[in-house]
């Protein structure tokens, strides 16, 4: 990195923004109009390879002895299955796939975060001549709230489908405190803030959880830098913390998941 | 971190997932689980079936197998009473046989004696008289005397 930038010394602070600037495409001339070509790129990449895992295990799939593939696939499909069923009541030829796509393609995009930070970095500049190039698409807040705002307005959708306009409208003016007209207006500022926080939370706590784990990395990376024992403890602590972090991938996914199909049961269910 | 166009970019590529997955990826799945499922079930239905008609094939052949042991049980037991029967038979008929041979025997021997002695008889009579005959010749006149020699023959 530094030799390119020849004029740039390499500071802790320029490795850090260097790992955590994206590559972004402006495509007009507001900051709004431009593309996180890296999170773009490296989450359809990963969607592409979970979802045509799954399509591939599907379509040779068998009722008799399944074979590996299906195995692990199957897998998946019922632990998601069972979750769906235990929360939301209802027709889930929906929210299950929903789920199901959720928590691959989270888990997917999270693993990521397993691939060392600077010789990946390495890679993407040498091998495929990219500079700044993010490879966790779910520490990127665009993609977080992506994820959330969809669900958040499949969750809209299902409410209204499931209440109907006027259902819908009564709810957020009547509950949860009563139908009476002067709570009206309390009702629906609880609702609002129910509303608004619901997306808030569930994109934040996996673009918090994801940048965070990249961030512990980096200052890992930078002690390593400054010698020996540096790199001798560094390593051992990056070590851990990898170990630490499938955790954290694996569980980040699965929260992410259940409180799609949590919301989306909420959705469903009237007051 | 800034928000921009990746969002929109994200959401339908995510909405496209979504839509693969529900379409393309979970019916043919879910079928075969299910059919699975209902693979298992039956198979497990039918070891129980079979279990059941285990239980009463056992009984049935039990049944059988007693059946079968009191049937050859009185088999041989009829067997021996016959055999005992017969045994008994034999013995009376054997009993019979030796007794009516033995009659038979007395009856020969009887007859033997009596024809001997009758031949005795005879011998000792004409013996008797020849001896007469003999000592008396010269003295006895057998006109005379013939009334005597006749009862003496008929003693005899």
């Amino acid at each position: 990195m530094a030799s390119e930038h020849a004029e740039h010394v390499l500071t802790p602070t320029s490795y850090i923004s260097h790992h955590l600037s994206f590559m972004a495409h402006p495509v007009g001339d507001t900051p709004f109009m431009s593309v996180n070509v890296d999170s773009v790129v490296m989450s359809v990449l990963l969607g592409i390879i979970g979802c045509g895992f799954m399509w591939l295990a599907g379509r040779g799939a068998t009722a008799s002895v399944p074979g590996k593939r299906q195995a692990l696939v199957e897998l998946a499909l019922e632990f998601v299955n069972d979750q769906v069923k235990s929360i939301f009541h209802g027709n889930i030829s929906f929210v299950a796939p929903l789920a199901l796509t959720v928590f691959v393609w989270v888990l997917l995009m999270n693993s990521m975060d397993f691939l060392p930070v600077d010789l990946s970095a390495w890679v993407y500049k040498n091998v495929f001549g990219l500079e700044n190039w993010r490879q966790v698409p779910t520490a990127d807040i665009n993609t977080t709230f992506a994820l959330s705002l969809s669900v958040w307005l499949l969750m809209i959708f299902y409410s209204v489908k499931a209440k109907g306009l006027g259902g819908w409208i009564h709810e957020l003016t009547c509950s949860p405190f009563g139908s009476n007209p002067v709570l009206w207006i309390p009702n629906f500022l609880f609702n609002l803030v129910e509303y608004i926080s619901k997306p808030l939370s569930h994109s934040l706590r996996l673009y918090g959880n994801m940048y965070a784990g990249e961030i512990i990395f980096l200052l890992l990376g930078l002690w390593a830098a400054t010698g020996p024992s540096g790199t001798f403890f560094g390593a051992i602590l990056s070590g851990g913390w990898a170990v630490f972090h499938i955790l954290i991938v694996a569980l980040q996914a699965y929260i992410f998941m259940m409180l799609t199909i949590v919301y989306m049961a909420m959705a469903h269910e009237s007051h | 971190m800034n928000i921009n166009l990746t969002l929109i970019a994200q959401g339908v590529w995510f909405f496209a997932f979504v839509w693969f997955t529900s379409r393309f990826v979970w019916p043919p799945l879910m079928r075969a689980i299910e059919e699975r499922q209902k693979k298992i079930a039956d198979g497990l239905a039918a070891a129980e079936k079979g279990q059941l008609e285990l239980v009463s094939a056992k009984g049935r052949v039990d049944e059988l197998i007693d059946g079968a042991k009191r049937q050859s049980q009185d088999l041989v037991q009829s067997a021996q009473k016959r055999a005992d029967e017969m045994v008994e038979a034999a013995k009376v008929t054997a009993q019979a046989e030796g007794e009516r041979q033995l009659a038979a025997a007395r009856a020969g021997i009887e007859q033997e004696i009596r024809q001997a002695r009758e031949t005795l008889r005879e011998q000792v009579a004409e013996l008797a008289l020849a001896g007469a005959e003999q000592i008396l010749m010269r003295e006895i006149d057998a006109s005379k005397h013939q009334d005597v020699l006749d009862k003496l023959g008929a003693r005899l």
